[in-house]
């Protein structure tokens, strides 16, 4: 059962990746975008990484979504078509990212992986909440510290950037 | 872990997805397109850290963790590339890269 799911996720996610970078109307990109990111929240489900895909539901698929179909409202008129590519173009970097991503997988299927093994320990929210703040072996204070940092410069940033200025010219 | 699905099954749906971003990255003029490809890439780099997190060393906690901040990492930069677009367009009346070449000063 869990594997039927799996295969219906990853069909939805190749899918609808490919549409958005295909289609020509810029509010249907984005809406196969948001599908591609609830189906890989569906993925982080299935692999029991709840609070993961709970993470992603609501930061990806919540808020750079709505973000981004925002800025398209803002930008482009909703009926606007994106240009057509020519056909050279596609046809160079469709082949360029056929070759990569074969070359990946070649990659990939010839490797063998070797894991720990280890059983999986609890992945509860309270674990990782402590994981975050916890300055001794395996924690992770100094990236959550960081990472707050950046969060506070891009917001400012953002703002800073954002704000229409008047100028004298 | 999922019976009957291997590392490799989901490594090639991020492979395709990460792809997939890398040409709309190439083929797509618009601004706002090609964040939505930078954001496929993000999102593709996130799976293979999950996966290998899950079946490869699910006893430690690193792939969670990163795919987390990798996660708060892509919110800054959807925020910070949005408020720059919109600041191109109010300049410009025109988000496409090829009419960005002039700076202010």
């Amino acid at each position: 059962m869990e594997k039927f799911i799996f295969y219906f996720l990853a069909a939805a996610i190749i899918g609808f990746s490919v549409m958005t970078v295909t289609t020509r109307k810029i509010l249907h990109a984005a809406v196969y975008l948001l599908f591609v990111l609830v189906a890989t929240a569906f993925l982080y489900f299935l692999l029991n990484y709840n609070f993961l895909g709970a993470v992603q539901l609501t930061v990806y698929s919540g808020g750079i979504v709505i973000l981004i179909v925002f800025a398209v409202l803002l930008t482009a008129r909703v009926d606007q078509l994106l240009e057509n590519v020519p056909l050279l173009k596609n046809i160079i970097a469709a082949c360029a990212s056929l070759l990569g991503a074969v070359i990946t997988l070649y990659a990939f299927f010839t490797f063998q992986w070797q894991g720990s093994g280890i059983p999986e320990g609890a992945y509860d929210v309270e674990e990782i909440g402590l994981k975050l703040v916890s300055y001794g072996d395996g924690g992770y204070v100094l990236p959550f510290e960081v990472i707050s940092i950046l969060l506070l410069a891009a917001m400012i940033g953002a703002i800073m950037v954002a704000k229409n200025f008047r100028t004298d010219d | 872990m999922i019976e009957g699905i291997g590392v490799n099954d989901f490594l090639v749906v991020s492979t395709i997805m990460f792809f997939v971003g890398v040409y709309g990255f190439v083929v797509r003029k618009n601004l706002i397109t090609m964040l939505m490809s930078v954001e496929l890439i993000l999102n593709a780099a996130n799976i293979n850290f999950v996966v290998f997190n899950k079946y490869l060393f699910p006893d430690m906690m690193q792939g969670y963790m990163f795919s987390l901040f990798v996660i708060g990492i892509a919110a800054a930069e959807a925020a910070v590339a949005i408020a720059i677009i919109l600041n191109v367009y109010r300049n410009l009346k025109n988000i496409n890269v090829e009419h960005l070449d002039t700076m202010k000063h």
